[in-house]
């Protein structure tokens, strides 16, 4: 079997596919399935022991269910991009270990001893905080989606990757302890600020990039967070371990990672992260800047070209992500004709604001081809547009913001493809 | 809490020193800047030691590493380039960022007047100064950019949320559907172990790089 292991998922599930494709449906076997006849090895021998594995990593079945990167889209792996196999996994929370990384200069490593906090500017006492002492504040818990800029960016100027990870998977969704930016602010004290309306907070890292970004006080006192876990355990050090900023909804460039300083200021530092990149150029030249909530999006996560259908027609699971930054995801439509005419799917749990939801669409598939589609709706009544009304507005060059409505061609043999159509 | 209506007492206050040595940032106003100049031809020299291995001789870039100058008036064109001449709206930020952030794999290990030598070169390699030209704390604030006034705070609110609210069309939405672009016709995309190449053709283009 070891070598089985080598061989992904897609290739496994093909195999087993064509063993047993008269499976399918409720068909009557000829023979006896040894899988049940016979005495097998796990039913007779005995397995690990509870010492084997103090933490554990995912059975070797699952190894093709990594983080990804594309060589030809940065100039080097430190200042670069993987994607999470969103393919492959399903409900909402993203499990660490294979959640996307964008670092600017690497992922660095630094010690809770070696964590410091500054909070400095316009406050009534700069104040530094040790990692301690962040965990001394009163917490809170809320899970939100963290969705890079540039995610599905490479596809403004047509269909280039072939895969949801790869067009959809700088994002992951997970359950963050930590304490409100608020409340730290507050403590240093903001009466030295005054009007607090016209203030910002410049925010930067502890790495050599520093990815400083600057954020209106108006967000900063709302519901940012000083996060040190994330799903239960502390963070990864890839996404900014001991401590990293929360900003809900807002772009994940704006996550600043191994945070190190708060400084309230009279106006935006107009910091390289907030000029050269992650701003948006138009079609007339101009650009948009501080375009910092990411609109509501969806994609279809299986059938996709990494997760075609191998169980030939039938009943199907259509399923996929929707989430907006604007507040909860209220409905999702599903299309399998390219938009020509639509089915409302059924989420698996009530939209939270600012996070993954999960939809289904529990359907009968009769074997023909597909252009599947979805359409996330958010509560402010904003629906999910498709790449040509995007374009219309902002032409082909805005590199960031892509939230456009994605097709897969799913043909009768059951794979899927990354299109356009008209 | 009312126990802690005045704070929790957490923290310490910070130093002076400790300040200085963390709140480095510069504002467009040139808020930050430490005293100090540089002129071009020293910038040369500092660039040829420090920048050019990756950001070529003349600021051009170096394979794929960015290109620093060029690019002048493409900003409305099909295939853009952006460097600190064509693109970035405020002199201080390429200061900022050199000083804080370069050389990559270095960073932080310029001294002012080096920093103020290198962007003075960057401006110098994008025709936007003379030789002769000295950069300082004094003058680098009133610097106008070429692109300066490029850059509009986001209007999606005015100019698209108008467009795509309310009930969406369900049934009867469009006549045809044809396929106009195809992934697997550019293949680009790295291949999964175990998995059957599919390319149906040459790529057509050059992929998009957006990181």
């Amino acid at each position: 079997m070891s070598e089985n292991f080598k061989t992904s998922r897609r290739g496994f599930l093909r195999g087993a596919a064509a063993s047993t494709a008269l499976v399918a449906g409720a068909s009557q076997a000829d023979t006896p399935d040894p899988l049940i006849t016979e005495v097998q090895d796990w039913a007779s021998g005995l397995g690990e022991g509870v010492d084997a594995t103090p933490y554990g990593l995912p059975i070797e079945f699952e190894s093709d269910v990594i983080r990804r990167n594309v060589e030809w889209l940065t100039a080097d792996t430190i200042s670069s991009i993987n994607f999470t196999p969103i393919h492959a996994l399903d409900g909402t929370i993203t499990p660490q270990g294979c959640a996307f990384e964008r670092h600017h200069s690497g992922a660095i490593e630094l010690s809770k001893q070696d964590y410091r906090l500054m909070i400095n500017g316009l406050v009534d006492t700069p104040l530094i905080f040790s990692y301690a002492d962040l965990e001394r504040f009163p917490r809170e818990n809320h899970v939100y989606f963290c969705e890079c800029a540039a995610n599905t960016g490479m596809e403004w100027a047509g269909a280039q990757l072939n895969g949801a990870q790869f067009t959809h998977g700088m994002i992951h969704n997970m359950e963050y302890t930590g304490v409100p930016l608020r409340t730290i602010l507050e403590e240093a004290g903001l009466g030295a600020a005054g009007d607090l309306a016209d203030k910002w907070v410049y925010v930067e890292g502890a790495d050599a990039s520093s990815n400083g970004r600057s954020i209106p006080m108006e967000k900063a006192l709302d519901d940012v967070l000083v996060a040190f876990k994330a799903n239960g355990e502390a963070l990864r050090k890839e996404h900014g371990y001991p401590v990293r900023l929360v900003v809900p909804g807002w772009e994940g460039n704006m996550w600043v990672k191994w945070l190190r300083r708060v400084e309230v200021t009279d106006g935006p530092v107009e910091s390289r992260e907030e000029t050269s990149k992650y701003t948006d150029t138009l079609a007339d030249g101009t650009s948009r800047k501080w375009t910092w909530a990411m609109d509501a999006k969806s994609v279809v996560t299986s059938p996709s070209p990494q997760a075609p259908i191998t169980h030939g027609s039938g009943p199907l699971v259509i399923s996929g992500l929707a989430w907006s930054g604007r507040g909860a995801v209220t409905r999702v439509d599903v299309s399998k004709d390219g938009g020509k005419t639509w089915e409302t799917a059924r989420l698996a749990k009530p939209g939270e604001k600012m996070a993954l939801t999960r939809f289904y669409l529990d359907t009968d598939w009769n074997g023909e081809e597909m252009f599947l589609q979805s359409r996330a709706m958010d509560e402010t009544g904003y629906v999910q547009p498709t790449k040509a009304q995007l374009r219309e507005v902002r032409g082909l060059n805005s590199i960031y913001h892509n939230n456009c409505i994605q097709t897969w061609w799913v043909r009768p043999d059951g794979e899927a493809e990354n299109v356009e159509v008209s | 809490a009312p126990a802690f209506s005045e704070g929790y007492g957490l923290g310490r206050a910070a130093l002076p020193e400790e300040i200085a040595a963390w709140d480095l940032d510069v504002s467009p106003d040139g808020t930050g800047l430490p005293p100090g100049s540089g002129d071009v031809l020293t910038g040369e020299e500092v660039f040829a030691d420090q920048c050019a291995a990756c950001h070529g001789d003349f600021a051009e870039g170096v394979d794929n590493w960015p290109k620093l100058a060029g690019g002048w008036d493409t900003l409305a064109d099909d295939d853009p380039l952006k460097t600190v001449g064509s693109y970035w709206p405020h002199l201080s930020t390429t200061w900022d960022y050199v000083n804080r952030s370069m050389p990559f794999g270095a960073a932080q290990t310029l001294e002012p007047d080096d920093v103020y030598a290198i962007v003075a070169y960057i401006l110098y390699s994008n025709d936007l100064v003379d030789e002769d030209f000295v950069l300082s704390d004094e003058n680098l604030a009133s610097f106008e950019m070429p692109n300066a006034d490029g850059f509009i705070v986001d209007d999606r609110k005015e100019t698209e949320f108008s467009q795509w609210v309310g009930e969406p069309c369900m049934t009867d939405c469009k006549d045809t559907v044809e396929v106009t672009m195809r992934a697997l016709v550019l293949d680009v995309t790295p291949q999964e172990e175990g998995t059957v190449t599919q390319a149906v053709a040459e790529p057509e283009a050059a992929p998009e790089e957006v990181v």
